[in-house]
């Protein structure tokens, strides 16, 4: 019986690689007919506008509250640890370097991810289970261009706008910890931190990593949506793997940017 | 939804949006003030710079006039050649001098200015004629225990004798 | 018969894999008239009516509409093909995310550059002829099964196509809903001079309507003819079918293996 039971977790090993390698080049070929039907996206700029709403603008309290929290954490935090060298002047800049670095573009990504990556891959997984895709191309109308491209750039627009925001309001937040409550000093929080943080090296770097990331969360909803099968339980399962694969995705994707931006510093 | 309520909404978002990364850019990247045109060159051979970096500020009287813009090893001299960019707004007489300080013990390094009493000022491209070094951690231990070797010399000695003895 | 077929299919096969769907059909749908093709769930019916739409393309044999092979256009070609092609889905497939108004006029906008006064002339007479006029602004989740089943109607003739086809346009609807749409696919038909393909196995309310139908069995076709002749058919399997008898030439079960040698097999397995 064992070497039965070994053969089977040789083949099922073996399934699962074919499988994914035909999956990511299912996704690439997807991908680019994304690109190639994205002319209507800016042709009827309606279409993506309305788009933009949902996945922009519904994503702006949770971004804005989020990022308010995480700015008066990493104030608290970062005093308690700075105030111990007797440095707390440095918190302004200990701050706003890690949400414009680190903090702003990733958990922007993740929040992002599991509030409009997953209702666009429910959306469109719905869309496929009540034939909507179908009836469209019925109707001679490309779903890739009316349906798909849109959102794409919806997502790509959204995605370092929601970022900016959410580091900026997270230096707020430090600065109200830091400043208003903790009592740190006003000229030297600000003018630290504008001695630390370099418009090319960490801003452009960071809304780079922003774009990044929203062209990756917003292409792997879009696909596990229009990958799903067409009942419910397969929507709710796609649904499940566009968060966790973007999460892991957008995780591997900042370690290797960040490598390149800022290995030379 | 009303479509144009559903505009009115995104053109918001895009503004926030927008404000979000200008807040970035100029209140905490400190982009902008020396943009090109409104800023002078001038240099300053250092002997040694410590840890100054590209882009630290330039200070006189503790306000900032300006950025450090470049840092080149000189291979005549064997001197550090420091690029600063001033702001227009801020002349300073021929026989400034410029020295490398540091803003606190463990802070970062900056180029302070200490104007002098020339009638004619810096135009783009001059040089300070005097300059001081950054003061490196280790030369200051090293100097301090040295002094105080020297100054304990004597002690010293008995104590090494002391125990060269069996 | 009218000389002239707008459908013509001969010798079709397709499978999916190595699973066989169709095998070798043969059928003719005449311009003007209103056939159904019916049979069992998974007989082929729907694959018949995705290889006539070109969502998926004959393993052999053809298919044409309007004297051009089908499976043999490309994408450009096959999208200006169903311009004239007009589809009624199982449910509906009404755009949930536009109202009544836009899902009608979907294809106008898509395709045409018309200005909105026509559009809205045109939207409000396709919803006039579904009788729902009044229901415009309202969402698709708001609506009962018939009236989306209706909007999806006005939405299929949104540009007055020559082919129409419906796909299970009866089901999960209650007994007036059911007449209504019966009626309108009818009516329709014979307003816009079009040619209709109806799939389904309501049998009753079809052969009300029809001119003609094809009965599918396990992917051949197994009987055709008006629905005088379908009524009066003495084949054993249309007889079944047409007066709803349980048992028949299809067999209550599913193909097994013999029970008492399913029995002794796990006897063995346990030795």
């Amino acid at each position: 019986m064992a070497h039965r039971k070994v053969g089977f977790g040789l083949r099922g090993i073996g399934h699962a690689v074919v499988n994914g390698v035909g999956r990511l080049g299912y996704a690439s070929r997807f991908f680019l007919m994304i690109l190639i039907g994205s002319g209507a996206s800016f042709r009827r700029i309606h279409l993506t506008i309305r788009e933009i709403y949902f996945t922009g603008v519904m994503s702006l309290i949770i971004i804005l509250v989020s990022g308010l929290f995480v700015g008066m954490v990493l104030g608290l935090q970062g005093y308690e640890t700075l105030q111990k060298y007797g440095s707390e002047s440095a918190l302004g800049s200990l701050v706003a370097l890690s949400l414009v670095r680190e903090l702003g573009p990733v958990l922007a990504a993740l929040l992002f991810a599991s509030r409009a990556g997953s209702a666009i891959t429910a959306e469109i997984g719905l869309m496929k289970a009540t034939e909507q895709i179908a009836a469209m191309e019925m109707m001679a109308v490309d779903p890739i261009s009316r349906v798909v491209a849109p959102r794409f750039w919806a997502g790509v627009t959204s995605m370092p706008l929601l970022a900016a925001m959410f580091s900026a309001v997270g230096v707020f937040g430090g600065y109200l910890v830091g400043v208003v409550f903790i009592g740190v000093d006003v000229g030297s929080f600000w003018s630290q931190m504008e001695a630390a943080v370099d418009f090319r090296q960490d801003i452009v770097n960071g809304v780079i990593k922003s774009v990044v990331f929203g062209i990756a969360v917003t292409a792997i909803a879009l696909f596990e949506g229009y990958d799903a099968p067409p009942t419910a339980e397969g929507v709710s399962h796609a649904t499940t793997r566009t968060v966790v694969t973007s999460a892991l995705v957008v995780l591997g994707l900042d370690f290797i940017l960040t490598v390149f931006m800022f290995r030379g510093v | 939804m009303e479509r144009t309520t559903l505009d009115m909404w995104v053109g918001a978002f895009m503004v926030g949006g927008l404000i979000a990364l200008l807040i970035l850019a100029f209140k905490v990247g400190n982009l902008g003030g020396y943009d090109g045109s409104k800023t002078y060159r001038v240099y300053g051979e250092f002997d040694n710079i410590g840890g100054l970096k590209i882009k630290a500020p330039v200070k006189s009287a503790g306000v900032v006039v300006g950025r450090v813009s470049g840092i080149q090893f000189d291979n005549k001299t064997f001197r550090a050649h420091v690029e600063m960019r001033l702001s227009q707004n801020n002349l300073f007489p021929k026989d400034t001098s410029a020295a490398i300080l540091t803003s606190g013990l463990l802070g970062e390094q900056y180029i302070g200015l200490e104007a002098g009493g020339d009638e004619a000022n810096l135009k783009n491209g001059d040089k300070f004629k005097l300059t001081q070094s950054a003061m490196v951690l280790e030369q200051l231990i090293g100097q301090a225990l040295f002094s105080k070797a020297s100054g304990e010399g004597g002690d010293k000695n008995t104590a090494q004798g002391g125990n060269k003895k069996p | 018969m009218p000389a002239e077929n707008l459908v013509e299919i001969s010798d079709l096969n397709f499978s999916y894999g190595k699973h066989p769907i169709l095998k070798g059909i043969n059928m003719n749908i005449p311009r003007g008239k209103l056939v159904a093709i019916m049979g069992l769930s998974g007989c082929g019916k729907t694959t018949t009516l995705r290889l006539i739409g070109g969502s998926i393309r004959p393993t052999t044999g053809s298919v044409k509409v309007a004297g051009k092979e089908v499976g043999g256009l490309d994408t450009e070609d096959l999208y200006t093909m169903r311009r004239k092609m007009g589809m009624l889905f199982q449910f509906g497939a009404l755009f949930t995310d536009l109202s009544v108004y836009e899902n009608v006029a979907f294809q106008m906008r898509e395709h045409t550059d018309l200005p909105e006064t026509v559009i809205r002339d045109l939207v409000m007479m396709k919803l006039h002829a579904v009788g729902l006029l009044g229901a415009h602004g309202l969402m698709p989740s708001e609506l009962s099964g018939g009236m989306a089943r209706r909007v999806a109607l006005a939405r299929a003739i949104a540009l007055d196509p020559m082919l129409m086809m419906y796909d299970e346009p009866f089901a999960g609807l209650d007994p007036i809903s059911l007449a209504v749409i019966g009626n309108l696919i009818r009516r329709l038909n014979d307003a816009l001079g079009a040619t209709s393909i109806l799939v389904t196995h309501d049998i009753q309310e079809s052969l009300k309507i029809v001119d003609y139908v094809y009965f599918m069995a396990d992917g051949v076709v197994v009987a055709e003819g008006t629905a005088d002749e379908i009524k009066a058919s003495r084949l054993p399997f249309v007889h079944q079918f047409v007066w709803g008898e349980s048992d028949g030439p299809v067999s209550f079960h599913y193909p097994s293996a013999p029970y008492r040698e399913d029995l002794l097999l796990e006897l063995a397995h346990g030795a």
